[in-house]
């Protein structure tokens, strides 16, 4: 308890540490900056597809393959569960395990009828033959839905994992560290279709 | 004792600076409606007269509705982690902005500069 420099008459105490937290872990603040670098793996799929979009080789053009109220309705989908897994998020603040699980399961279900309604349109344009190998249009069109696809798979697979691991361990600190890291993917990933269903579909049928 | 791990456990949970509620994802949710609703509107039944000026409406809602889902969904401000999101999410945001704008720049001038030679005999004299 003893202070090796004596404290002068006359000053006031100074603390330099003003109270102010720094976080308990850093898992939060390294998935953010995980998800900043998976936005640069869509910015650059979005580039390639603003440079080869246009690049029909005689074949059939955005205007004659997108069936926009499908477009719509996965649009919907997406944002559905957005605000589900809020409620499920808000579920866990206050300790409901049910309604956690509940909204999960919304969830999951929302993520499904997406990625359903995405590969009912995928093999309906493969069966057109208006595949990736038809046209540099078509090649950047699949790499760009079919990666953001990919990343609502991952995601209902984890989130059906976290359901597994809530049910069994509870709203322990770790599952809840998990829920956050999984809100911020799953909110992320409707931030990308914003881009997709703007840039590659309602600007894809303009004449 | 188990009171007072229950404490300091909301404790910790409120500095992760996470504070959801029902009204903020419900006006999220709204005016994601909104502006989701316009821009296909816009597109289906043709409104505006040209598609460049189409094209422009649209991505103006696509940038709104990006930072209604930001601010509403993913809860992002200023004091998130002291900062630390908010400044990736800059950083991250003007290399895409570099990149989007530089690629295109670049793709579409090479395209413009480099117009097929018609009469091939004459890239043997070339340089």
């Amino acid at each position: 308890m003893q202070t090796s420099t004596p404290l002068a008459a006359g000053y006031p105490v100074r603390f330099y540490d003003d109270g102010d937290h720094h976080p308990q872990q850093g898992t939060l603040l390294g998935f953010w900056i995980y998800l900043m670098s998976d936005c640069l793996i869509f910015a650059v799929l979005f580039a390639v597809y603003a440079v080869l979009g246009r690049g029909y080789a005689a074949g059939p053009s955005g205007a004659d393959l997108f069936n926009l109220p499908l477009v719509a309705a996965n649009t919907a989908l997406l944002l559905f569960s957005s605000v589900t897994y809020g409620l499920a998020m808000i579920g866990m603040q206050h300790g409901h395990k049910k309604a956690v699980l509940g909204w999960l399961g919304v969830t999951a279900l929302f993520g499904l009828g997406f990625l359903g309604l995405e590969l009912f349109e995928f093999s309906h344009l493969i069966h057109e033959g208006a595949g990736p190998q038809r046209s540099a249009f078509l090649s950047s069109f699949f790499t760009l839905v079919g990666t953001h696809g990919l990343h609502v798979t991952f995601g209902t697979i984890w989130l059906v994992t976290l359901m597994f691991q809530v049910s069994r361990f509870g709203l322990t600190p770790e599952n809840k560290r998990r829920l956050m890291c999984l809100s911020m993917f799953w909110h992320f990933l409707d931030v990308i279709w914003i881009g997709v269903f703007t840039f590659v579909y309602l600007m894809g049928v303009l004449p | 004792m188990s009171e007072h791990l229950h404490a300091s456990d909301d404790h910790s949970h409120d500095a992760s600076g996470y504070h959801a509620s029902v009204k903020g994802y419900l006006t999220g949710f709204l005016l994601s409606v909104v502006l989701t609703a316009i821009p296909f509107w816009l597109v289906m039944a043709k409104v505006l007269p040209s598609s460049g000026i189409t094209a422009l409406v649209v991505l103006g809602f696509a940038a709104v509705q990006i930072v209604v889902h930001m601010v509403y969904f993913l809860h992002m401000n200023t004091r998130v982690e002291g900062g630390w999101s908010m400044l990736a999410l800059l950083f991250t945001g003007v290399l895409v902005l570099i990149m989007l704008s530089g690629s295109i720049w670049v793709m579409y001038h090479l395209n413009t500069n480099m117009m097929p030679v018609h009469d091939m005999t004459e890239m043997r004299n070339m340089p």
